[in-house]
């Protein structure tokens, strides 16, 4: 104990100590470097848990909602054009970004602890889940929706009927947003009771 | 005491004799057997005529469901109505009912869908229920979409109309 008192100790007046070999101009360098560095690790890091690939590494994801998106028109299409999982579930904006993968820690944690590792424990939590993905997406107007799906750019006339009519009403008047209609576009839904629409 | 044991006893006699005859059966040597064909038996002309059952082809290209949204006719009152527009990913079972999302009675008129009709809310005694019956729960057992496709069996049904029309005494027409 004393010992490594004493080794801290040491550390911290040759922390303390102001530089002599090194110019202020090396060390102001050095920093920027080692930030850099550290910023594009973080940054790698991040990118490295934005990919499905890592979304699915997690076994209850994998046999839970990327089993089930294997059927639906975002996972094959005629033109070949995909969402994976952080298309939809990642904002692309940094800030709300980092806000998502603090929140996601805590599925981290659900996942290392077991909270979800059973087919029914998962569906057991699948409604709160969903309503989480719900209220999100109502917040920011179907944001990750509508990057890919811009409404300017809909072109009714080469809709079917029915999802003109709509579009060109609630959802141009801002009345709903893609989320309120468009439940279970990607994955099976939990206990529908008591949603509105449903 | 050992009268007890008789009635199983000779139940087992009885399926050890039962089991030795079928044995015999079909252990029998010069048995023929039953079929006789050619493992290339020729398949029934129909859905995929002039093919044997090994042969394959190269199945029909999948189509789109037409998604016109223009009800079609019925061939007779009682028929389900072929479902006019696309159900892709509509999900139906234990959770949840995307068809009632428009059809049901509440939904219908912010969805500008046909309610499902009375019939729909029927149970088998004849009790209207609030919501609609667990037997017409599952829509796709009766309503199906269609696709603009060749028909793969020719079908020569008339509707009711036309057979009247042929009922019609000569001299009345
Ligand atoms: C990565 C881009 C991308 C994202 C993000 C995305 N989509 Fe799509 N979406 C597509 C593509 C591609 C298609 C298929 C187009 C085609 O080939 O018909 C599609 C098709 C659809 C369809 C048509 C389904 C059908 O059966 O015809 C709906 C509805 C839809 N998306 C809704 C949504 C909603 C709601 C969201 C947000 C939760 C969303 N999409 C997010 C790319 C995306
Ligand atoms: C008021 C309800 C409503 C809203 C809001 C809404 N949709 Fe739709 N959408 C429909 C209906 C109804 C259809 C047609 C049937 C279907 O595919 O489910 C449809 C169809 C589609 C299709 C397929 C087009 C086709 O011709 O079949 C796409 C793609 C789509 N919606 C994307 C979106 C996106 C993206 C948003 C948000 C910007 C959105 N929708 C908002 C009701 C809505
Ligand atoms: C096209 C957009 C889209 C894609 C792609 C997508 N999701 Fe989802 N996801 C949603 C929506 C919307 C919900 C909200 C529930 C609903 O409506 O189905 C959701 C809900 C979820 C939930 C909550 C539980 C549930 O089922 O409701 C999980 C977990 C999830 N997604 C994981 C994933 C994973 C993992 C992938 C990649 C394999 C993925 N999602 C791809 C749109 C998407
Ligand atoms: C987004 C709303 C919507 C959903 C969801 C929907 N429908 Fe429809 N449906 C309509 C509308 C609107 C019509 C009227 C014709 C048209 O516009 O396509 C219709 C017409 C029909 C008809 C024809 C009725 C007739 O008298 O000819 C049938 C059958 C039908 N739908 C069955 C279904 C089934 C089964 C499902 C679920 C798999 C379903 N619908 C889901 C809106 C919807
Ligand atoms: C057991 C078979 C059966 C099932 C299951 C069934 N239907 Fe029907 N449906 C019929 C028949 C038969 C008719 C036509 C006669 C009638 O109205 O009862 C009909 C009529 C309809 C009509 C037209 C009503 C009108 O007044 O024009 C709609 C819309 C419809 N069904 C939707 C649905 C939906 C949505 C479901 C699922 C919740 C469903 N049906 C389940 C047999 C069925």
């Amino acid at each position: 104990m004393k010992a490594l008192r004493a080794l801290l100790k040491r550390y911290w007046t040759v922390l303390r100590r102001p530089s002599v070999h090194y110019s202020l101009g090396t060390l102001t360098l050095g920093g920027f470097v080692a930030g850099i560095i550290f910023w594009g690790g973080f940054n790698t890091a991040l990118e490295v848990t934005n990919t499905e690939a890592f979304c699915i590494s997690c076994h209850e994801m994998e046999a839970n909602v990327y089993a089930e998106m294997k059927e639906t028109i975002h996972y094959s299409n005629r033109s070949g054009v995909r969402a994976t999982c952080p298309d939809c579930h990642v904002p692309h904006q940094w800030t709300d970004k980092i806000a998502r993968k603090m929140q996601a820690s805590k599925e981290v944690w659900g996942k290392i602890f077991g909270t979800i590792n059973t087919r029914e424990k998962f569906l057991d939590k699948r409604r709160e889940l969903a309503e989480h993905e719900w209220a999100r997406l109502k917040a920011n107007d179907s944001l990750e929706c509508r990057n890919c799906h811009a409404f300017d750019y809909m072109d009714f006339t080469r809709q079917s009927p029915r999802a003109a009519q709509f579009h060109s009403t609630a959802l141009a008047a801002g009345e709903a947003t893609c989320i309120d209609c468009h439940k279970g576009i990607a994955h099976k839904l939990p206990d529908m009771r008591g949603v509105p629409g449903w | 005491m050992n009268y007890r044991l008789l009635p199983i006893v000779l139940l087992a006699t009885f399926g050890l004799a039962v089991a030795a005859e079928t044995g015999t059966a079909t252990r029998a040597p010069n048995a023929q057997p039953e079929i006789d064909f050619p493992l290339d038996a020729p398949a029934p002309d129909g859905r995929r005529p002039g093919g044997t059952i090994t042969h394959e082809f190269t199945p029909p290209k999948l189509q789109d469901d037409e998604n016109k949204d223009v009800r079609r006719e019925r061939n007779y009152p009682e028929q389900p109505p072929t479902i006019p527009h696309s159900i892709r990913g509509y999900h139906v079972d234990i959770n949840g009912n995307k068809c009632l999302a428009c059809h049901s009675r509440a939904n219908s008129s912010k969805a500008q869908a046909p309610m499902i009709s009375i019939t729909h809310y029927t149970d088998r005694d004849g009790q209207t229920l609030a919501a609609v019956a667990p037997r017409r729960y599952f829509c796709t057992q009766c309503h199906v979409p269609q696709q603009d496709v060749k028909p793969l069996v020719e079908n020569n049904f008339q509707n009711i109309d036309v057979l009247l029309q042929h009922e019609l005494p000569q001299d009345r027409q």
